[in-house]
């Protein structure tokens, strides 16, 4: 028996329940509301207020992937670091808030933001000047990171656990700085791990919707809130499968160049 | 490795926890399907959420020996596209009046036979030829209401009586818009003077243009559904734009009396949650069956103090105590209802529509 | 570096780590708080009260979307877990193209938009008359979550010495042996990364069930259809008696582990 078969059953399955449904996506963009072929919902995706949304969208996730990484780096960096004893309680707690329902999360973190909420009471309290910060971009920007920081620390931590010991030490008995020995061999051999990070913060904050509506107090749309209104309010479904094709293929491409910063292709799709 | 064992361990503890967290819940379930085969069958009732006495379903079964599943839909959008996408078998769904409108130009509702529902006398007569279903062939008014502005009197000291309010600079970030297409136009058109169901660009052009406006000004809070009543409730806005069953239940829920429900002078929308059988409804005689029970007046009281809507019913509105007649955000008076419009469909021109929309939210 | 600048390091970590636990943890205070409220509004405190927990004993639909919730999530992880790693070892054995064909088909479902992947099952399960329900629901929960385990094992399977599964074919195991042998103990950290995320991943899902399920619902969509009449706290009293639940589980688990290592 070759090995290569184990992969038949998920292919079949992807067959199935991947490529087959996709392609009811695929004729809905390219036809009309009576089932014809056209042109038009594809072609109105890219009048300029929908690639303003795009755009918007594009530049968040952006800024909220960097964030992610920013903060997120530093946490699996020391997670992995020896002298924590409880790194993998830590981690688990890290995990766990996202096995709480994202809604109602999100909908505290509006009731911790609002202007009457409790961070504007406990600043009041200081003798602070309150602030309002629901509305903004970054109100929502803030409720991104929340939600995606855990899905940059788990991949990066776990390529810095992977990595092997011996190549540090033989850095530093070589005299290498502690910067350099970051900068010159953890980082570049963590980088699959980020390079998925960026991959699974990325993609999720590019399409996402309801974190807009509840701390941007629907004050401007994303990509994914314009996506969503097409199939739950507006009725519009051949325009909402245009504009989600259009996504698809903008993400496609986007890993694609990811990918290609990873020197050794071992990123290609990794976790 | 030893240690990510831990974490799976923790995945099959939670799991055996919720097998005995929800037994009683699966317990229930179960009995009620068999009950089921002894008695009179089944329907699948559509509903939003939360909207109908639970007291009611046991009751009608009780009565009638017909077993109730109650499915939820979250936008009557949603609720239109199972219905239409076909494989779900719903015996009795809720649209509002423009989707009944949709449905039965589209011939996907059942043609209502009235001698099976001797309660329908009860309704309201002014709701009995409502002109999205000009007989009321093939819809029953279920709770109704209309859309106005909520307005908080610690922070506005004048009396509210126009769509003129929500575009005054006064209220500077002080105003949440109800983020819906047809309610926001809607309510502008009529501020504008033009009709609220109007199809020419040139008018809902200009309500874009104001709504535009009245977002650059810095006036609009946000644009928000279901969140809005909380938020009013904690005084995080002056004027909110809103649907009347969600103003009561801000004024109810809300600590004192200092918000305040009106509908304004220059007209806005009425709105219906009609309750309906599909076509291909698998138990119909079950599905009327129902129907009559929520017209029977005891029945649509309870309903009415359990959700807080308004009532379609005549016979509970006569039962009335003063006080609760005297609330005309819950039994809107008949001027009220003079100035107020029913939406009709525009799904024809909804390129137009969206495309409005989407700029406004940008 | 000597051994004060280490201890001040030390410090910092504690301190960094702590802050992003704050961070993480604040909603979630926030939620255990308003379970206790009495008024039914998260605007208002109404006074403490244990009323949306007794309550919960009478909402029969949550406790039955809680069960949804939790065995769609337990069975989507199982069925993904094994769909995912075997499609990942043979992956791997396979050529560079077919590889990759593979991987970048694996990859769409992970980049289309949750409605999208939702709308497009619905559309083909109404299609091929599946009346939308628990199983077509579990169908679409396998068909998310499976990327995630393919994805994690992959990186363990190319980091693993390729000429370990060839020992031990030369040493006489069936190749079935040798994958359970040498290859799945090699990978295992990965698929258990891919299972704990698989199942994060189900139970938080809202989308895609809410397309499948026409009949059946889960936690996620009673609270949005909630939210119209505005949520109840009795939905925050369950996530708090989840919340806690799993975090003494945790707690006890750890402590006895490192009880054992001790001893």
């Amino acid at each position: 028996m070759k090995r290569s078969w184990f992969a038949g059953p998920y292919a079949l399955w992807m067959i199935l329940f991947t490529i087959a449904p996709l392609l009811f996506v695929v004729y809905y963009a390219f036809t009309n509301t009576q089932g014809a072929f056209s042109m038009a919902s594809f072609l109105k995706a890219f009048d300029g207020q929908y690639l303003t949304i795009l755009w918007r969208s594009l530049y968040l996730a952006f800024l909220c992937t960097v964030l992610c990484f920013i903060v997120g780096y530093p946490a699996a960096y020391f997670l992995a670091s020896k002298d924590f004893s409880r790194s993998q309680t830590l981690l688990v707690l890290i995990l766990l808030p996202m096995w709480m329902n994202f809604l109602l999360r999100t909908y505290a973190m509006m009731s911790i933001l609002e202007d009457n909420g409790l961070l504007n009471q406990f600043l009041k309290n200081l003798g602070l000047n309150p602030i309002s910060i629901l509305g903004t971009q970054g109100a929502v920007l803030l409720g991104m990171v929340y939600n995606y920081v855990p899905f940059m620390i788990l991949p990066i931590h776990t390529s810095l656990k992977k990595m092997d010991v011996r190549v540090i030490e033989a850095a530093q008995d070589l005299g290498a700085s502690p910067v350099n020995v970051f900068r010159r061999v953890v980082f570049p051999l963590s980088i699959p791990g980020v390079i998925s990070g960026v991959t699974m913060v990325f993609m999720p904050a590019v399409t996402t919707f309801a974190i807009s509506r509840l701390l941007g107090s629907g004050m401007f749309l994303l990509y994914g809130d314009l996506i969503e209104k097409q199939f739950l309010e507006l009725n519009n479904w051949n325009f909402g499968s245009s504009l989600s094709m259009i996504m698809m293929v903008l993400i496609i491409i986007s890993i694609g160049l990811l990918n290609k910063a990873d020197p050794k292709k071992e990123g290609s799709g990794v976790l | 490795m030893k240690k990510w064992g831990k974490v799976i361990l923790a995945i099959v503890l939670v799991a055996a926890m919720t097998v005995l967290l929800a037994s009683c819940g699966e317990k229930k379930t179960a009995d009620e399907g068999q009950t089921t085969a002894k008695a009179g069958g089944t329907i699948t009732v559509f509903n939003w959420d939360d909207y109908i006495d639970p007291a009611v379903l046991d009751l009608f079964k009780e009565e009638t020996g017909i077993t109730v599943k109650y499915v939820i839909f979250t936008t009557v959008e949603e609720m239109y596209a199972k219905v239409t996408a076909g494989g779900g078998a719903y015996d009795v769904i809720f649209p509002s009046d423009y989707i009944i409108e949709r449905m039965i130009k589209e011939d996907r509702l059942l043609k209502l036979d009235k001698s099976l529902i001797p309660n329908y006398a009860n309704i309201s007569e002014w709701l009995q030829s409502p002109d999205y279903d000009p007989n009321a062939e093939y819809s029953i008014p279920y709770m109704w209401g209309t859309v106005g502005l909520l307005y908080n009197t610690d922070l506005v000291d004048e009396e509210i009586t126009s769509w003129s309010s929500i575009f005054d600079p006064k209220y500077q970030n002080n105003v949440f818009m109800l983020a819906s297409y047809r309610d926001c136009l809607g309510s502008t058109l009529c501020y504008l003077g033009y009709d609220l169901n109007t199809r020419d660009p040139k008018e809902l052009g200009e309500a874009k243009d104001l709504l535009i406006q009245q977002k650059k000004d810095g006036i609009v809070k946000g644009y928000l559904v279901d969140e809005t009543k909380d938020k009013m409730i904690g005084g995080e806005a002056a004027i909110a734009m809103m649907w009347s069953g969600d103003a009561l239940y801000a004024i109810s829920e809300g600590e004192g009396d200092n918000l305040v429900y009106v509908v304004p002078e220059e007209g806005s929308n009425v709105w219906v949650d009609g309750a309906c059988i599909p076509a291909n409804s698998a138990n119909p005689a079950g599905a009327h069956a129902f129907i009559d029970f929520l017209c029977r007046e005891d029945i649509a009281r309870m309903n009415m103090d359990y959700i807080y809507y308004s009532t379609p019913n005549q016979a509970v509105i006569d039962h009335m105590t003063e006080e609760e007649l005297a609330d005309e955000t819950l039994v809107p008076p008949q001027d009220v209802i003079d100035r107020c419009t029913f939406f009709h469909d525009v799904s024809e021109y909804i390129d137009l529509y969206e495309s409005v929309w989407v700029e406004i939210l940008g | 570096m000597n051994k004060r600048s280490g201890g001040l390091f030390r410090f910092f970590k504690g301190t960094y780590l702590g802050l992003l636990l704050f961070f993480l943890y604040a909603p979630i205070v926030v939620m255990i708080v308003l379970s206790f409220n009495d008024a039914k509004s998260r605007a208002r405190w109404g006074g403490f009260s244990f009323r949306w927990y007794l309550r919960l004993l009478e909402r029969s639909d949550i406790m039955n979307a809680l069960w949804v919730t939790v065995s769609i999530a337990v069975l989507a992880t199982i069925v993904a877990t094994i769909l995912g790693t075997l499609a990942a070892i043979g992956t791997h054995a396979m050529k560079k193209g077919w590889a990759n064909a593979m991987l970048n088909v694996a990859y769409l479902p992970m980049t289309t938009p949750d409605i999208v992947t939702g709308v497009s099952l619905m559309l083909m399960f109404v299609f091929v008359h599946m009346s939308p329900g628990y199983w077509t629901m579990l169908i679409a929960h396998i068909a998310f979550d499976t990327p995630y385990v393919l994805f994690s094992v992959m990186p363990k399977l190319q980091q693993m010495d390729p000429n370990l599964y060839e020992a031990a074919l030369d040493l006489g195991c069936t190749p079935l042996r040798a994958v359970r042998k040498v290859i799945l103990p090699e990978v295992m950290p990965g698929v258990v990364t891919g299972a704990l995320l698989s199942f994060t991943m189900s139970l938080d899902d809202f989308v895609v069930s809410y397309f499948t399920s026409h009949t059946e619902k889960n936690l996620s969509m009673v609270i949005y259809s909630a939210a119209r009449r505005g949520i109840e706290p009795s939905i925050y009293a369950l996530s708090t008696i989840m919340f806690l639940v799993v975090l003494a589980l945790l707690l006890i688990i750890n402590r006895r582990s490192s009880l054992e290592e001790v001893s």
